[in-house]
């Protein structure tokens, strides 16, 4: 018998040997929830705040002013391939697009990255990328020191339950809530260890 | 029971005796005292249980359904139990639909063999590896290291346990144990490129890590991975992390090659909803710990091309036998049990032997791995290892009764001598037979029912600092309660502080 069968039959054997009753779970946690914009949006501020990343606000018109805000003076960006290219127009350093063609060693010359992102948990602080043409391959929003992530607040929901709920589980998704850190050195928080650095969140309430 | 059952089931064997990491070379009350000794450890591991210990109060409290969750996180988990078999087979045929390649191993040895002979494959003499609980347990380090195959801890804190040659104090927080002059030491030591003038600030000493993996991750083709869930419906993995070193190994190489245990599945995609406010709460203390990835198979463009993944057996089909054992297999590994738990706070991680130290480690470990009382096997002193304060059951988000189920085994191993499996299977088969419900209620009553100790009703054979109290003093446990009435009730709670106290004094 192959590792598969014996592993699986003895599964079964031990099952047998005490067979456990059907079991129903119960959901009475809490799901579904709705709150007004600027409620949503003040959670959101406060979470993302304790986790040191920095929050701007600002309108769809805004958009390419304010990610010229939040990425600085840097000298070379990487942006996805299928990112708003008027989002970038106020930018005065390079900006190059991600491929997967490009060895993802040029990411370390980078400075900055932008991307759109696909849902956010707000009582978590918590952005959600799935890959998506406007959010890039996982490596692009990681290698990179700097990034600078645009939230719509009409995708930002309340709590856990409504974020995974929008998720594709097909996609590859990185849930991020601030920058790296660790804690492993006599419980001292120290961020930046192998992700970004900085995590700069740009949300546009009329989006 | 099906029909196609005949016969009496054969009993899953334990985890091989002495691959890997499910046994101490001592008895935990010698291991303990060692351990008691070392001042500086205890009190870096205090001040850290302490702190964690707040903010998962704080997290917890935050939340007005922390209850309804852990009672979902429970019920799913035991779900998964009960399930099992039709949700590893689910599980697999949509992780290979999606390009993975999924491999099955009876126990440590044939997992190590599989990943060693993956990583040759490749034509790899080094791997990356994430923080992964499986992967100790079976001792991969060792068998890859035999094979000429250089593995590299990327967590910080598996790192400085690794360059230390030393071994992990605590699940979350490996390393707890040194502070930071003495990593500073481990990295001028043992570090290649290190410099030299590295002094102790733990900003310093993290920057001097990413600088030293971040060629690492550039350039390593493979990567190995634990899993803190597998989704049975969709296949997917996650990983929940804080550095970003796991969201590197599961993205840069060519390879992936996880790890992980069967009974880590949860059923559907859904579910996640549950654990990922359970886990990191109950964990770090955090709302949402800073990286959590999820991936299926293989992406065209995006991360690995290659994508395998070792399903591990290893004791695990051996504790689904046992009805009331089996509830260890719930643990997600959080570590709340062990910042709560009065005497791994004292003796540290190392003092259980074993990948899996605290509360948790006390039942999930002999169960794993047996209690060989013929080979004086230091794990039959394990569900000794505490003092049924009952604290862990409290913090536990998926709501092991870890009390109940050390008193339980501490009753196999008194009442048997030997606790195996073949010895559960026996007692199960006759009445499974009958009236497999019967059966059920039968054992979970009689958990229940037991009282501390041993046949004589009384508490004996505590490791120090507790023994203190029962050789001054042995507990009686009155016959006529279950333990958890005597455990609810005022003599019991006063029995048990004071037994506190005067190991307290005792220990000071
Ligand atoms: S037994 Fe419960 S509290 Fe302990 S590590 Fe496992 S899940 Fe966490």
């Amino acid at each position: 018998m192959n590792a598969r069968d014996v592993v699986l039959g003895r599964v079964r054997d031990a099952l047998a040997a005490a067979p456990p009753e059907p079991v129903t779970v119960p959901r009475d946690y809490r799901g579904r929830r709705e709150l007004p914009d600027e409620q949503r949006m003040e959670l959101l501020v406060d979470r993302l705040g304790e986790y040191r990343a920095d929050v701007y606000r600002c309108s769809v018109a805004e958009t390419a002013a304010t990610v010229a805000e939040a990425l600085g003076d840097v000298r070379l960006v990487a942006v996805p391939g299928g990112l708003d290219g008027s989002w970038t127009e106020e930018l005065t350093g390079r900006v190059e697009v991600d491929s997967a063609e490009l060895p993802v060693r040029w990411l370390e010359d980078v400075d900055g990255v932008v991307t759109s992102s696909a849902v956010t948990c707000a009582e978590t602080g918590t952005v959600f990328l799935d890959a998506s043409a406007d959010q890039g391959r996982r490596a692009l929003t990681l290698v990179p020191d700097l990034h600078v992530c645009v939230v719509d607040l009409s995708s930002v929901v309340v709590g856990v339950p409504e974020a995974v709920g929008r998720l594709d589980p097909v996609r590859p998704t990185t849930m991020i809530s601030g920058p790296s850190a660790t804690s492993d050195i006599e419980l001292d928080r120290v961020e930046g260890v192998h992700g970004p650095r900085t995590l700069r969140v740009v949300v546009r309430v009329d989006g | 029971m099906s029909s196609a059952f005949l016969g009496i089931p054969t009993p899953p064997p334990r985890a091989p005796y002495a691959t890997g990491h499910l046994r101490g070379d001592q008895s935990f009350p010698d291991a303990a005292h060692t351990a008691l000794d070392n001042t500086q450890q205890r009190r870096n591991l205090g001040k850290a249980t302490a702190t964690i210990r707040g903010k998962r109060d704080r997290m917890a409290d935050e939340l007005p359904d922390w209850e309804e969750l852990r009672s979902a996180g429970a019920a799913l988990k035991a779900d998964v139990l009960a399930r099992l078999p039709e949700l590893l087979e689910r599980f697999e045929r949509e992780v290979t639909e999606r390009g993975g390649v999924v491999h099955w191993a009876r126990d440590a040895d044939e997992a190590n063999e599989i990943v060693t002979r993956l990583v040759a494959e490749k034509g790899s003499d080094e791997v990356l590896k994430v923080k992964s609980m499986a992967t100790q347990e079976i001792g991969l380090n060792e068998h890859l290291e035999s094979a000429g195959i250089a593995p590299v801890e990327t967590d910080l804190a598996e790192l400085i346990v690794q360059l230390g040659a030393d071994r992990p104090s605590h699940i979350l927080v490996p390393a707890i144990h040194r502070n930071r002059a003495e990593i500073r030491d481990i990295f001028l030591r043992e570090m290649p490129g290190v410099d030299p003038n590295l002094d102790d600030d733990p900003v310093r000493l993290a920057e001097e890590a990413r600088k030293y993996l971040r060629s690492k991750f550039m350039s390593t083709r493979v990567a190995i991975s634990g899993a803190n869930f597998g989704v049975a419906d969709t296949g997917t993995l996650s990983v929940v992390e804080s550095e970003g070193n796991g969201r590197m190994c599961l993205t840069m190489p060519e390879t992936l090659i996880t790890v992980m245990g069967i009974e880590k599945l949860v059923p559907s995609f859904t579910d996640l909803e549950v654990f990922l406010q359970l886990l990191p709460r109950s964990s770090t203390g955090e709302r949402m710990n800073p990286y959590t990835s999820m991936w299926t198979g293989v992406t065209e463009g995006d991360g690995p091309g290659e994508f395998h993944l070792v399903l591990l057996d290893n004791g695990r089909s051996a504790t689904l036998a046992d009805g009331v054992g089996r509830e260890a297999l719930q643990c997600i590994r959080c570590s709340a049990c062990l910042n709560v738990c009065p005497v791994y706070e004292r003796t540290g991680g190392k003092a259980y032997g074993s990948t899996y130290p605290g509360p948790i480690g006390a039942v999930l470990t002999p169960q794993l791995a047996g209690m060989h009382e013929s080979r004086d096997d230091p794990n039959a002193s394990l569900p000794y290892a505490s003092s049924l304060c009952g604290a862990c059951y409290d913090v536990c988000p998926v709501k092991i009764d870890i009390p109940s189920l050390l008193v339980e085994l501490r009753h196999q191993h008194v009442e048997q001598s030997r606790y195996t499996a073949e010895a559960a299977m026996m007692r199960a088969s006759s009445l499974a037979m009958s009236s497999a419900k019967r059966f059920t209620k039968a054992q979970r009553a009689s958990r229940l029912g037991r009282v501390l100790g041993g046949a004589d009703g009384r508490i004996s054979a505590l490791p120090p600092p507790l023994n203190a109290w029962t050789s001054a003093r042995d507990l009686p446990a009155p016959p006529k309660r279950t333990f958890r009435e005597w455990w609810d009730s005022e003599d019991g709670r006063e029995a048990v502080r004071a037994a506190r106290r005067e190991a307290e004094r005792g220990e000071s």
